[in-house]
């Protein structure tokens, strides 16, 4: 069979991204618009507008949404009730015992659904699912007959203890269902069945309460698609890097929540793969906030354990992006004590650095590099020589420096915290940095990249081709995907190993189901499989990947030892092994695409030539060639200082630093240690 | 302004750097940890220590607060005593472990490792850590005895002694403190995360003297204490001068059924702050005594509380100054029992700050926190299982009103950054079953800005037989409202046997309460105190609580006049 186009679009909190891929010919077609909001569907449609796209001529649509992330940082969530254990109402609201930050006793928390929206009634399991208390269906009825008087959207029914025993979850739901008016309504232990009652709480409140907004905008989407010729699926994106159909997301909306970091990701994963880099770490600088994860081997790392904000923890299995509070709009200064100082406060999008032009006032990493001639001044007008001027004044006259060197004085700094965070990233998940190689993507990771590389001493930096929409790039290249945990939490020695390979099989026969029900081309389906472990007595756990969907007893207590080994440099031998979740993922495989096309070919030049020069400051003004990346040639060897410019970012080469290309057109940057 | 050679570039650099060697110390210590309290709860701490004095270079960001500035204490001490010969000297590969509370500690369970980093064949710093172990043996599982009157019921004390020697553990050393205390057979994994990260910290130490030299690390550690001096002084400058003064009150010792005062008076200076305790109560009978470093400590903590941004390190603390403690309960000696110190008296010591320096700095300082660790234990039998269990609730409360907000509800304790375990865990675990899980209503103090709410659940014994015992504190009187706010509400506990309901005469603390099947404990957990004139706060505000069932119409009406 053919393979026909496939469009990615993402929409990203300013600009809306579009790929459309022609695997036949081999061409590229991109659009960059602005987003859209609060409904971010006339973006979409304006984006294929501007890449003059025929939307009958195209086979699949994928598409990565933040509505549901907007919705739940913005607290703008449908209205919904719940319903919950006599004794509980007040769990979403507790939390677990915990303030913002480490110091500093301030600080607010609203809770997903409001007090006198959260309703109790008579029924009580115990640890192992045992009816302590029956449901009392009555109450049931009465409970969701009054939040619908009180003009709720979305139910949730959420139980203590429903993971290890869903029956009063699911009888609640039927009756529920009777009079509930739609069919939003979410049982706690569907999305996640995991003991933690807050945790699996706002999971099912985050979900129920986006779920409406997220279906109404797909399904808007979806028509206005169709109204102007697309006659396929609209698939979406899901946090765990997968996609799954527009008829299917709004079911678990809460999945979507993570997606726009996941989608970055998976693009880093494919490219990496093409260009024989499995190991990578991806930084992707934003205004506001830097994004960070660990690619291993060609996968990226997914956690059930992500916290959106604080005390918002959303338990579903999602790509593991952490999230580093420095982006370019980090602001410097001088502490009281006169210490140079930069971030955490941020000047965010607006008012932005000063450079911005946008009323911002105070000095910013974005505003330093300006004037360091990593930016093209030019593309700034009269605001860069504000942002000297401010430089000069919060900065360089207090400390003494030069204007330059202040500059230079507040990147390097702002590298310095950004290694540091990156390096606490990888040791969490037990890895040394400098087995990897540095993905950088995003408007403003290019710049810093080859910086943090050598800080990092990691040996080389990876920038694809396309940095500015990789996300858009992540839609198309996804996979399908569909993740199931179920938690045991008993001692390997005492689980029957008949369980483990039931539940498997059955976890990955129900993946399998969903992904036949999808009618895209597929090369493949595969299953992976994995054990989260502990040592008896611990509480952090570490997962483990298993060959099989039957693997032994000895295997699996061999394998978390080894694991643990890798991780901690200790062997315990005398404590036994305790295996906590049983996960399986199914992946749908897509076929590959030819990232080569990504820039124009017949754009491209026999030799690398600099468009203009320019000086840059590299502890000293160095006359630096300038050269414009699409003109670049496939066979392509360069030596730092060097400055690549393209339409959505900045690369910087510092001297010393060797830069070449691979097939696919990424540029690879050599950095000596 | 920085010294010739050492530019105020690589002074931040260097900065960032060593304060990220005690985080990844940190790190690498909760990870590999076994121990819940450590491991899940964060009730652990990491620093850097100068070679001459054990003065704090730099300490982790993710430690326990309540060990902001603790661990210099014992490091000195340890510097002291081999300087004296009391200790046997380091060689390469030494790790000292050590928990006397009188040699610079907090109390027995908080267990510190201290290693010497060498540098060309001489000390060039210490590395230490704490780590909260289960159990150090004594009277009661997990150390917490309400009504122990001597050290020696608290559990094994150890003088810094070699527990690795050249990189080696020493096994003797090992089994005397394995026979000593309970659960002894996970210890030996906390032990090597324990050294571990000393170990990890050493070599990220090495790279960053590797890549700047020593001697500009030197400079950069002699500019940061300088740096940070300053930085605290410029904060003190908002304090307009003066005398302020506050108290606070311990419920009991736990002991003697009789409430123990802090007095507290602040006084600018031009030297900084003087932080004067005379007036103090004396020593007292059972464990709430403090020693002089949990304190110091706890001066310091709060200090950071109200100044976020000032970086832990000695230099920080040298402008604040603490009098008036000898001879008081803030200065206890061996051998007075000081279990209660960390986790109790810390708090009511913050507290007295909180309440002086509100004065000076309404905006930024916060009425009173709950400021009680909520220490529950029940240790018993469990039929089903077949076994013993020693299990801990820990719970949350009402953080204070401020010029900017209400409290938090449910907020940890001042001194912890740990959360409580899930009800599921709990009940998965032990033969227990939670009634109740729910806002203490009612329970925030009146106030423009009213307090947060505390925690009120209740715990059924369900088979087997058990004891129970409290630590707990505010019992006696609520955390104290500021600016015209009010006091939140007091601690309750409530135990019901056979239908009869007993609430212990100490109110907060009591210990070896028999329990049997059905029997229950009920915990109201404070409130936060309220900021500013209750008058001045918005009705719609005070209709909304009422709505939401946080007060009930009398109790708005009474504490704000609502007439809704």
């Amino acid at each position: 069979m053919m393979a026909g186009l496939v469009a990615g679009v993402d929409v990203g909190g300013t600009f809306t991204d579009l790929v459309i891929f022609d695997p036949d010919h081999g061409t590229v077609r991109l659009a960059k618009v602005p987003t859209s909001l609060p409904n971010q569907a006339p973006g979409v449609l304006a984006a294929f507008d501007a890449a003059g796209a025929d939307l009958s001529a195209i086979d699949l649509i994928v598409h990565g949404t933040t509505t549901t992330t907007n919705a739940v940082l913005e607290r703008a969530l449908c209205k919904t009730g719940l319903i919950t254990t006599e004794g509980f109402r007040d769990v979403l609201e507790l939390g677990r015992r915990t303030r913002p930050q480490a110091y500093g006793m301030h600080g607010r928390f609203v809770p997903i659904i409001p007090r006198d929206l959260r309703l109790e009634v008579p029924e009580r399991l115990d640890a192992r699912g045992r009816v302590l208390t029956p449901l009392d269906e009555v109450a049931v009825e009465k409970a969701a007959l009054a939040l619908l008087e009180m003009g709720c959207e979305s139910l949730v029914i959420h139980f203590l203890h429903a993971y290890a025993n869903p029956e009063h979850e699911k009888r609640a739901a039927e009756v529920a269902a009777r009079v509930w008016h739609n069919d939003y309504i979410t049982m706690g232990h569907a999305l996640l069945s995991e003991s933690r009652e807050y945790e699996r709480g706002v999971t099912a409140a985050v979900n129920a309460s986006v779920q409406p907004l997220l279906e109404r905008y797909v399904s808007r989407l979806a028509d206005q698609l169709a109204d102007r010729g697309y006659a396929h699926d609209l698939l979406v994106m899901n946090g765990n890097g997968g996609m799954v159909s527009a008829r299917l997301v709004s079911k678990e909306a809460v999945k979507t929540v993570m997606s726009g970091p996941a989608s970055g990701v998976m693009a880093a994963v494919a490219t990496g793969r093409r260009a024989g880099m499995p190991d990578l770490l991806t930084y992707d600088m934003g205004g506001t906030s830097t994004d960070v994860a660990m690619i291993r081997a060609g996968k990226a790392p997914v956690s059930n354990e992500i916290e959106v904000e604080y005390a918002m923890p959303i338990h579903v299995p999602m790509v593991d992006v952490r999230t580093v509070g420095a982006g370019g709009g980090s602001i410097a200064r001088i502490d009281a004590g006169g210490l140079l100082r930069v971030g955490p406060e941020s000047a965010g999008s607006t008012p932005g650095p000063i450079c911005y032009g946008r009323g911002g006032t105070r000095v910013t990493i974005s505003d330093a590099n300006l004037i360091l001639g990593r930016l093209p001044a030019e593309r700034f007008g009269q605001a860069a020589e504000a942002a000297r001027a401010a430089m000069h004044d919060q900065i360089a006259r207090p400390l003494g420096l030069s204007v330059e060197q202040a500059a230079e004085a507040v990147v390097r700094i702002a590298n310095t915290h950004m290694a540091g965070a990156i390096r606490m990233v990888s040791i969490s998940l037990g890895a040394d940095p400098r087995d990897f190689a540095l993905f950088a993507f995003g408007g403003a990771g290019p710049l810093h990249a080859v910086a943090l590389a050598r800080e990092l001493a990691v040996p080389r930096v990876l920038i694809p081709a396309r940095p500015g929409i990789t996300n858009a790039l992540g839609c198309v290249v996804a996979d399908l995907r569909h993740d199931f945990v179920r938690t045991l939490n008993r001692p390997l020695d005492s689980v029957d190993i008949e369980t483990v390979h039931a539940v498997l099989a059955e976890q990955e026969a129900e993946g399998r189901r969903l992904i036949a029900q999808e009618k895209i081309t597929l090369t493949g389906t595969r299953a992976e499989y994995s054990a989260d472990m502990q040592f008896v007595g611990q509480t952090h756990l570490l997962r483990v990947p298993l060959p099989s969907a039957t693997p032994g007893r000895e295997e699996m207590q061999r394998l978390f030892e080894a694991a643990y080994h890798a991780r901690f440099r200790v062997d315990l031998p005398s404590i036994k092994a305790n295996l906590v979740n049983l996960n399986v993922s199914v992946n749908g495989m897509r076929p590959e695409f030819d990232l080569s096309a990504l820039i124009d070919p017949i754009l491209r030049k026999d030799r690398a030539e600099p468009m203009a020069s320019r000086p840059v400051w590299f502890g000293g003004w160095v006359e630096t060639p300038v050269y414009w990346r699409d003109h670049l040639p496939l066979a392509l060897y360069l030596t730092g200082p060097a400055i690549i410019e393209q339409m959505d970012t900045t690369t910087i080469v510092e001297p010393g630093c060797v830069v070449t290309s691979d097939t696919d057109g990424n540029l690879i940057v050599t950095v000596p240690q | 302004m920085t010294k010739p050679g050492l530019d105020p570039v690589t002074l931040a650099v260097l900065q960032a750097g060593l304060q990220q060697v005690c985080d990844e110390m940190d790190l690498t210590f909760s990870r590999a940890a076994f121990s819940p309290v450590i491991a899940e709860a964060d009730d652990r701490s990491d620093g850097i220590y100068s070679a001459e004095d054990g003065s704090l270079i730099a300490q982790g960001s993710k430690g326990l607060p309540v060990f902001v500035g603790v661990m210099q204490f014992s490091t000195r001490t340890i510097i002291e005593r081999i300087r004296s010969g009391e200790t046997a000297a380091p060689e390469p590969g030494d790790i000292y472990i050590v928990n006397d509370p009188y040699l610079g500690g907090t109390h027995l369970m908080d267990v510190r490792f201290a290693m010497p980093v060498w540098w060309e064949g001489r000390i060039f710093c210490w590395l230490s850590n704490t780590g909260h172990w289960p159990d150090t043996g004594g009277a009661v599982p997990g150390g917490f005895s309400a009504s122990a009157i001597s050290a020696e019921q608290e559990g094994l004390r150890l003088p810094p002694v070699k527990l690795f020697k050249k990189g080696v553990l020493d096994t003797e050393i090992y089994q005397i403190i394995c026979s000593n205390i309970r659960v002894s057979e996970q210890r030996i994994g906390d032990v090597k995360a324990q050294a571990s990260a000393l170990l990890v910290g050493a070599e990220r130490l090495a790279g960053l003297m590797d890549r700047y030299g020593d001697d500009t690390v030197t400079a950069a550690i002699a500019e940061m204490r300088g740096l940070a001096a300053r930085q605290m002084r410029a904060m003190i400058d908002l304090i307009p001068p003066g005398t302020y003064r506050a108290t606070a009150i311990v419920d009991s010792d736990g002991v003697v059924n009789e409430p123990l005062t802090i007095a507290l008076s602040v006084t600018t200076t031009q030297q900084g702050l003087t932080f004067d305790f005379a007036g103090s109560s004396l020593p007292c009978m059972g464990p709430m005594n403090s020693v002089r470093a949990t304190t110091l400590s706890s001066v310091y903590l709060a200090m950071r509380h109200i100044f976020p941004d000032v970086p832990i390190s000695a230099g920080a603390f040298e402008p604040l100054h603490v009098i008036g403690i000898e001879g008081t309960f803030l200065d206890a000696h061996y051998p007075r029992p000081v279990s209660g110190c960390a986790a109790e008296v810390s708090q009511r010591i913050a507290e007295a700050v909180f309440a002086a320096l509100v004065q000076a700095l309404p905006d930024r300082v916060t009425a009173a926190p709950a400021g009680t660790s909520g220490n529950f234990g029940l240790g018993g039998h469990d039929p089903e299982k077949g076994r013993d269990f020693v299990m801990y609730q820990i719970s949350g409360g009402g953080y204070g009103g401020n010029a900017d907000h209400d409290g938090l509800s449910n907020g940890c304790s001042t001194i912890g950054i740990s959360k409580a375990p899930p009800v599921e865990i709990m009940e998965q675990n032990f033969p227990v079953l939670y009634r109740r899980y729910a806002l203490h209503e009612g329970s925030g103090g009146a106030g423009a800005h009213r307090g947060g709410f505390g925690l009120d659940y209740e715990i059924e014994l369900l088979r087997g037989h058990a004891r129970a015992s409290f630590v707990m504190d505010h019992g006696r009187v609520g955390p104290q409202g500021v600016q015209g706010g009010m006091d939140g509400a007091v601690n309750r506990v409530e135990v019901t046997r056979n239908g009869d309901v007993y609430v212990p005469p100490h109110l907060s603390k009591a210990q070896d309460i028999t329990l049997s099947p059905g029997d229950r404990v009920r915990v109201r957990t404070p409130g936060g105190g309220g900021y500013g004139d209750p008058a001045g706060r918005d009705p719609a505000l005070i209709a909304e609580d009422v709505r939401l069932g946080r007060y009930t119409a009398e109790q708005a009406k009474k504490l704000w006049n609502w007439q809704g």
